[in-house]
């Protein structure tokens, strides 16, 4: 399922005073199966970015395909979209609001109009993919779980519609750290297991090293920078400059390098840094 | 549909009514009102129209946006001129089968429809020129001489701040949830009434956890900052009535004068 943006441009509260324009002529490509990871800082228009791909915001001006169908055309079923392009919000647990948890996550399937075995098979395998276990959960209140398994319960309620292609707008967003690791890795497996296209949008410099193929900034409504986390972490000056900035490892390293040419200096997570610096002992040690 | 509404809006312009204390203009607000109702005969709602003109040509506020504020009211504007034209007892002009339409009904019709659109006018000025904030603080001074007869200025100045402050959150986190249901294949906006009351179930309980929430952490905030009601709490802004001010309360009641004037010589 592949994306393809034209001149997409938004202006919110157009011909008021408060006027104000959230995209400025974007263009983008996102390949079928590809997990892009979109930061940028707050106001850069990512999250006004992410509502059109399913649909949500109309443009402003401008054009997006998704596998050659214009979306932006009137003619679409808003339906066909929604099935096909998964948008989890920030905080998706505020979403919630059926008696337990089984009913939640089947909202979404049970508006597509599938049949109840259908939505059962459909709840019981996207509980599976956010590791809650259904026996124990499907009959509880959501509001009786914890946060991050509320938060877990929101995701599954999107996972459940088997969207070809799954947005999620900073999932960790007030975690703790274990919940946030827990649901980054249940994404990397999801992605890996069905294989389809995953946009998430970060703020965290390491999660999105950590985890995408292609990085993609915006600022300012546009889009600043694009590529691997080792072409777009190139540009540290510009990334400090719109109020960013690369991996507090990569600065380490960076540092390491100074100090003594050998290091590799184009590392963005905390296990290549590990490797390499014991490499570097072993090496010293040879010498 | 809700963009539409202009009343209680705030359009900043920061022109010379704007910068109008609060209290001048919710008193220039409640002449107005009162001065539609004195009015008996075209000169005198000729010149409060004249006035609440002037006062949106000295507000900078596009005349559009006012025209635009009394759009969704022009059903019921519509509707009292015809209830006024046919429901008056008087001197025959037209014959329609059982309905009579008299002279004085439609000059009674006219006079109502223009006190409407003239009342909706002025007092959406109120909002428009006024931000919220300044609004509550002035009703707050209004009140404060009835305080001693047990009246709640601060609490219910308090309680218009908040529950101000708190529409456009509302308002946002409604946008937020329907869009959110809306990408799990919610439809807000077809089908009957029964299924489109239905739908409302995903909208309005996630609506109501977080009103709660946002209601209790907002109480634990102003608990944790030792709120304890009005009492000897300062303002950094203090509001002050300048010459300005006097002059349009001047203003203001001369065209009161020459209203009662001219409805004592009709």
């Amino acid at each position: 399922m592949s994306i393809k943006i034209e001149n997409l441009t938004h202006i919110y509260n157009p011909k008021s005073p408060f006027e104000s324009k959230a995209l400025d002529n974007v263009n983008l490509h996102i390949e079928a199966g590809e997990f892009i990871g979109l930061i940028g800082h707050t106001g850069s228009g990512k999250s006004t970015l992410t509502q059109h791909l399913n649909g949500l915001l109309k443009p402003t001006s401008g054009k997006i395909f998704i596998n050659d169908m214009d979306i932006t055309d009137k003619t679409v079923k808003m339906s066909e979209i929604r099935k096909k392009v998964g948008l989890v919000f920030q905080y998706p647990e505020h979403q919630l609001f059926e008696e337990t948890v089984f009913k939640d996550i089947s909202y979404g399937p049970t508006n597509l109009g599938l049949s109840e075995e259908e939505v059962l098979a459909r709840v019981k395998e996207s509980m599976k993919l956010v590791k809650l276990s259904f026996d124990d959960l499907k009959d509880r209140s959501p509001f009786e779980l914890s946060g991050g398994q509320r938060r877990r319960v929101a995701i599954a309620g999107v996972l459940a519609m088997n969207p070809e292609v799954l947005i999620l707008d900073e999932p960790t967003a007030g975690l703790d750290p274990k919940g946030r690791d827990d649901i980054l890795e249940q994404i990397k497996h999801l992605h890996n297991q069905m294989g389809n296209t995953v946009i998430l949008v970060s703020h965290s410099m390491e999660d999105i090293a950590k985890l995408v193929d292609r990085i993609i900034v915006m600022d300012k409504g546009s889009v600043a920078l694009s590529g691997t986390a080792a072409e777009v972490f190139k540009h540290v000056e510009k990334l400090e400059s719109i109020g960013l900035g690369i991996p507090q490892i990569s600065y380490l390293m960076k540092r390491l390098k100074e100090v003594d040419p050998d290091f590799k200096d184009e590392i963005f997570t905390v296990e290549e840094a590990k490797e390499e610096i014991i490499k570097w002992i072993r090496r010293r040690k040879n010498a | 549909m809700l963009k539409d509404i202009t009343i209680g809006q705030h359009y900043p312009t920061g022109s010379l009514i704007h910068k109008l204390d609060a209290r001048t203009k919710i008193i220039g607000t409640f002449a107005i009102i009162v001065s539609l109702f004195i009015g008996v005969n075209a000169p005198s709602y000729g010149l409060v129209a004249l006035f609440i003109f002037l006062c949106v040509h000295i507000s900078k506020i596009p005349k559009k946006f006012i025209v635009k504020g009394i759009k969704p009211l022009r059903i019921i504007i519509i509707l009292t001129f015809l209830i006024n034209i046919f429901m008056t007892q008087g001197e025959v002009l037209y014959n329609l089968g059982p309905l009579v339409i008299t002279r004085e009904g439609v000059r009674q019709g006219v006079f109502m429809a223009i006190r409407l659109a003239l009342l909706v006018m002025g007092t959406s000025l109120l909002t428009l020129t006024t931000s919220p904030i300044a609004l509550t603080d002035g009703i707050e001074n209004l009140l404060k001489p009835f305080k001693k007869i047990g009246v709640p200025a601060h609490e219910l100045a308090m309680m218009m701040t908040i529950a101000l402050r708190f529409i456009p959150t509302l308002l946002e986190e409604t946008d937020k949830i329907m869009k959110a249901q809306m990408a799990r294949g919610a439809d807000f906006e077809s089908g009957n009434i029964i299924s489109r009351a239905k739908g409302l179930v995903p909208l309005m309980v996630p609506l109501f956890i977080s009103a709660f929430r946002r209601a209790d952490e907002l109480a634990m905030a102003m608990e944790a900052r030792c709120y304890r009601g009005g009492d000897n709490r300062t303002r950094m802004k203090q509001a002050r009535m300048l010459k300005i001010d006097y002059l349009s309360l001047l203003a203001i009641a001369l065209l009161l004068a020459v209203l009662v004037l001219l409805r004592m010589l009709a």
